[in-house]
């Protein structure tokens, strides 16, 4: 019983930890006052101002392009070559995870400057050039929810199809394709995770006036903090714990989370 | 003769990595080894012997294993809490516990801010109180104090999905055959937990140190990580070289404890989910 | 899991076709500010009566800025920043010169301005004026001493430890030591120097942080006794706190004029021109000076202002504080490494 308490207590001390701080944030948004402790009334001034920052939400738009688009390049290259590498030798393969590795494990801020570099060199920095740096560090994560998927799938059902007579194509969409789909999913879903949340890269290869939500309040706080922000992070979290919880809880998650 | 084929669909990949993955990476090599004129030194790399960029280095390899190790002992037993709770609710309360991980990591920094801040709600709280007030924004413990604020999901799921895999059989089978808590914690559920664990540290200590921007805006200036250093190198002072010669050594860093974590666990990353 | 990925699809689909993205036009003006340097509002109109689309990136520090430029990654083609960062840019053959006929309402700008200019600017053909002022000491009355604010002293007294804001910029920050020791802001004297770092290093247990723009709001938040502040930001923020009070203490500081550029690599000259012109015009400079809250060389702006404001010593520095103020130079590149390397030590010192 005492081990009981003491385990809620527990779970209780971490749940404020993690979500006064975001507590604080929502509460203050709604405040009628500049202070960061008196109350001064209900409003929602700032999200009108807020909605009328042309800035944020421009940086609002281009987060979302960014990491959609991001995502789904990624996530087309990376099952191209985790199917290529699949059928690659030992060896072959070795090299490759080595290679997809190196973002993945490489410091962001190394990325970023690494990417900069380049790109200084070639050519101009612009909104392509964050687009690129953010697929270029999602796409190993779709390889790594793709290959293991792919290696469990049944090879003996994929080439039956094909002695029976199927091409190559069908076969893949008929047999290969519905084992590897959550796999491509997940990878899509955490490279999109990823690249919303990215602030080192894009902060090294971004163009004049290109800013995603992460530039923008990195630039902003360094001025001096505005209570827009209080009220964005309110959205932002309203956002991902929707997004999350239709994800997890939704119709179709049942069958996911019991595999 | 398939298997060629199929190599073939790997080609774009290959292609993308060789142009922005290798060749990014040459081009910081071929900055670290040059001068501005374009002659060959070693002056970028070794200048991580400067005291000023020792210590930070030293610096960020401390705050990082401090912020590692709180985040290692917060997560640990939180993960066994939430595994043992065999509810229906359990996927829920997962949930909630990894759900800030996807605001906006400056949100979360801006958070800490507020609460840290002089004026801010914790100090206006403890002065109620009459307690004394605390004094730690601008100081590297705010800066560790974010950074576990920060990190600390990537450290409960990949100990939580690993101990989620343990089968009860095993548990059951080890206290049929006599053996105590202690020894089904140390023998069983300590060994079958470290993949996850070495995950979990390997998401932690990576980003924490090579992190800038919560020493740039939670440390007041008076914090210098090396990742502040190679930032200030390349946006404040010109000076790529330099910026390059430090990001050689802390990509040999990066790498390093990497190998000496991945001796002993195989799974990184992909645990996120 | 279908419907799933077709929800995700259809959803990256509709962002992509409601012009979320944007395209790149030549109809664009690349401008690099100081932040909070200009009223947002202002670009907003200019684009609605031109058509012109602003691309506007902001910098913290003049060094800061350089980089930027310097990295040729982005073409600018118009840039604002301080004195010495255009008097290196200009030795470095980086501006061009400027077609005054083009900006016909910049003779509504103070004659005395581009005399000031001439400093690093000595024929007058490269820039053009946009704020200026000078560097104190911005005090909350009911924490400070009013007595001692007359000298930079006051930041080394251990009554006020960590109550101070230092200014996170190389050069502002060896100001406040160099003028406290009677040194030139622009030695590169290595015992001068060292000198100076040395008394930095002595003050960093006292200060509560070293920021540049935010150092406004967080006196403002009274987080702190005094801070080291551009006159501007500290007559903005006596608006907002009455308890605040500015000085320039007697030892002398420095006077700083900051101007516009067209860099040598515009794309967009006639856009730029075009823009100088319309921040010279009345209504929006007045717009502009009330948001930045600096000395504006606009006579007209000037004329039309309350008397008591025109007589605002915190905004417009009287002459005689101006006589004991010093200008920046830009120095060469291995002072500035120097002052890089020590303002690096000063930064992680314990």
């Amino acid at each position: 019983m005492i081990r009981k308490s003491a385990e809620r207590i527990y779970l209780f001390l971490i749940f404020l930890f993690l979500y006064l701080p975001i507590g604080v944030l929502i509460v203050l948004s709604f405040n009628n006052s500049k202070s960061k402790v008196l109350w001064g009334g209900f409003t929602l001034a700032w999200y009108k101002k807020l909605f009328s920052n042309s800035a944020i939400m421009e940086a609002f738009c281009t987060t979302i392009f960014i990491s959609l688009a991001s995502a789904a390049i990624a996530t087309l290259l990376g099952v191209l070559a985790a199917l290529g590498i699949d059928a690659m030798k030992k060896r072959g393969q070795t090299v490759m995870l080595g290679a997809t590795n190196i973002p993945l494990l490489n410091a962001d801020i190394v990325t970023g400057i690494s990417m900069m570099l380049l790109f200084v060199r070639f050519t101009r920095l612009g909104m392509s050039t964050v687009l690129i740096a953010h697929i270029t560090f999602n796409i190993p994560y779709v390889i790594l929810n793709v290959l293991p998927k792919l290696k469990q799938s049944s090879r003996t059902a994929y080439e039956a199809a094909l002695d029976l007579g199927a091409t190559p194509l069908y076969a893949f969409r008929k047999i290969i394709w519905p084992q590897i789909l959550p796999g491509i999913l997940s990878g899509f879903l955490m490279a999109m995770t990823m690249s919303l949340d990215d602030f080192s890269v894009t902060y090294f290869t971004k163009g004049a006036g290109i800013n995603t939500l992460s530039t923008i309040i990195y630039t902003e706080m360094r001025k001096g903090i505005r209570p827009e922000m209080y009220a964005l992070s309110t959205i932002l979290f309203l956002i991902a714990l929707i997004l999350l919880l239709f994800m997890n809880f939704g119709p179709t998650a049942r069958k996911e989370t019991r595999e | 003769m398939r298997k060629l084929k199929r190599q073939l669909l790997a080609g774009p990949y290959i292609l993308w990595m060789t142009g922005f993955i290798l060749l990014p990476i040459a081009m910081v090599l071929y900055y670290a080894f040059t001068t501005t004129g374009g002659s060959f030194t070693l002056l970028n790399v070794s200048s991580i012997a400067f005291s000023v960029h020792f210590k930070a280095l030293i610096l960020s390899l401390k705050l990082a294993l401090i912020c590692t190790v709180i985040c290692l002992i917060l997560s640990y037993p939180l993960a066994m809490i939430l595994n043992r709770m065999k509810t229906k609710s359990q996927g829920f309360i997962v949930f909630i516990f990894i759900l800030p991980m996807w605001m906006n990591f400056m949100l979360r920094i801006l958070a800490w801010r507020m609460l840290l801040s002089n004026n801010g709600i914790i100090n206006s709280l403890l002065e109620t109180l009459g307690l004394p007030m605390i004094d730690i924004l601008n100081t590297p413990t705010a800066v560790v104090f974010c950074m576990v604020y920060d990190f600390l999901p990537f450290m409960i799921l990949p100990i939580y999905n690993a101990m989620a895999r343990i089968q009860p059989d095993i548990i059951e089978a080890a206290k049929d055959l006599g053996a105590g808590n202690a020894t089904i914690f140390f023998k069983i559920i300590v060994p079958l937990t470290m993949s996850g664990v070495i995950s979990g540290i390997i998401m932690v200590f990576v980003p924490a140190l090579t992190s800038f921007a919560v020493s740039d805006l939670l440390g007041g200036g008076k914090v210098l990580l090396i990742g502040n250093v190679i930032e200030q190198a390349f946006m404040q002072e010109y000076n790529w070289n330099l910026g390059s010669g430090l990001s050689f050594v802390l990509m040999i860093f990066v790498i390093a404890s990497m190998a000496l974590m991945n001796s002993r666990g195989d799974e990184t990353g992909a645990g996120v989910w | 899991m279908k419907k799933k990925l077709l929800l995700v699809l259809s959803v990256s689909a509709l962002f992509l076709f409601t012009g979320c993205g944007r395209t790149d036009s030549p109809n664009t003006l690349t401008i690099l500010n100081y932040g909070k340097y200009i009223e947002p509002e202002i670009l907003e109109i200019f684009e609605e009566e031109t058509g012109i689309k602003v691309e506007y990136e902001e910098y913290i520090t003049p060094e800061n800025m350089y980089t930027k430029y310097k990295a040729g990654a982005i073409d600018y083609d118009l840039i604002c920043t301080s004195d010495y960062m255009i008097e290196k840019l200009i030795q470095e053959n980086e501006v061009s010169e400027m077609n005054y006929e083009n900006i016909p309402l910049s003779k509504d700008l103070d004659q005395t301005y581009f005399e000031f200019s001439k400093s690093f600017d000595p024929e007058n053909k490269y820039t053009l004026p946009y704020f200026f002022g000078t560097v104190g000491i911005l005090y909350n009355k009911d924490l400070v001493d009013e007595s001692k604010v007359n000298s930079w002293d006051i930041l080394w007294d251990e009554n006020y430890a960590g109550q101070i804001i230092m200014a996170d910029s190389v050069r502002d920050s060896f100001m406040v030591a160099q003028k406290r020791l009677g040194y030139s802001l622009n030695t590169t004297d290595e015992d001068e120097l060292r000198a100076a770092q040395e008394l930095l290093i002595q003050q960093k247990p006292l200060v509560y942080s070293y920021l540049v723009d935010e150092a406004q709001d967080e006196m403002i938040a009274e987080n702190a006794a005094m801070a080291v502040v551009y006159s501007g930001e500290a007559g903005y923020a006596l608006e907002f706190n009455d308890k605040l009070a500015f000085s320039v203490p007697d030892e002398g500081s420095n006077m700083w004029i900051d101007c516009w550029f067209i860099p040598g690599r515009a794309r967009h000259t006639e856009h730029a021109e075009k823009f100088l012109n319309f921040l010279c015009r009345e209504d929006i400079a007045m717009m502009n000076f009330e948001y930045v809250y600096y000395a504006t060389p606009n006579t007209r702006v000037k004329e039309s202002l309350d008397p008591e404001l025109q007589n605002n010593t915190t905004i417009f520095p009287p002459a005689k504080i101006l006589e004991n103020c010093e200008v920046l130079k830009s120095l060469d590149d291995e002072a500035t490494m120097k002052y890089n390397l020590y303002w690096k030590e000063i930064k992680s010192a314990d």
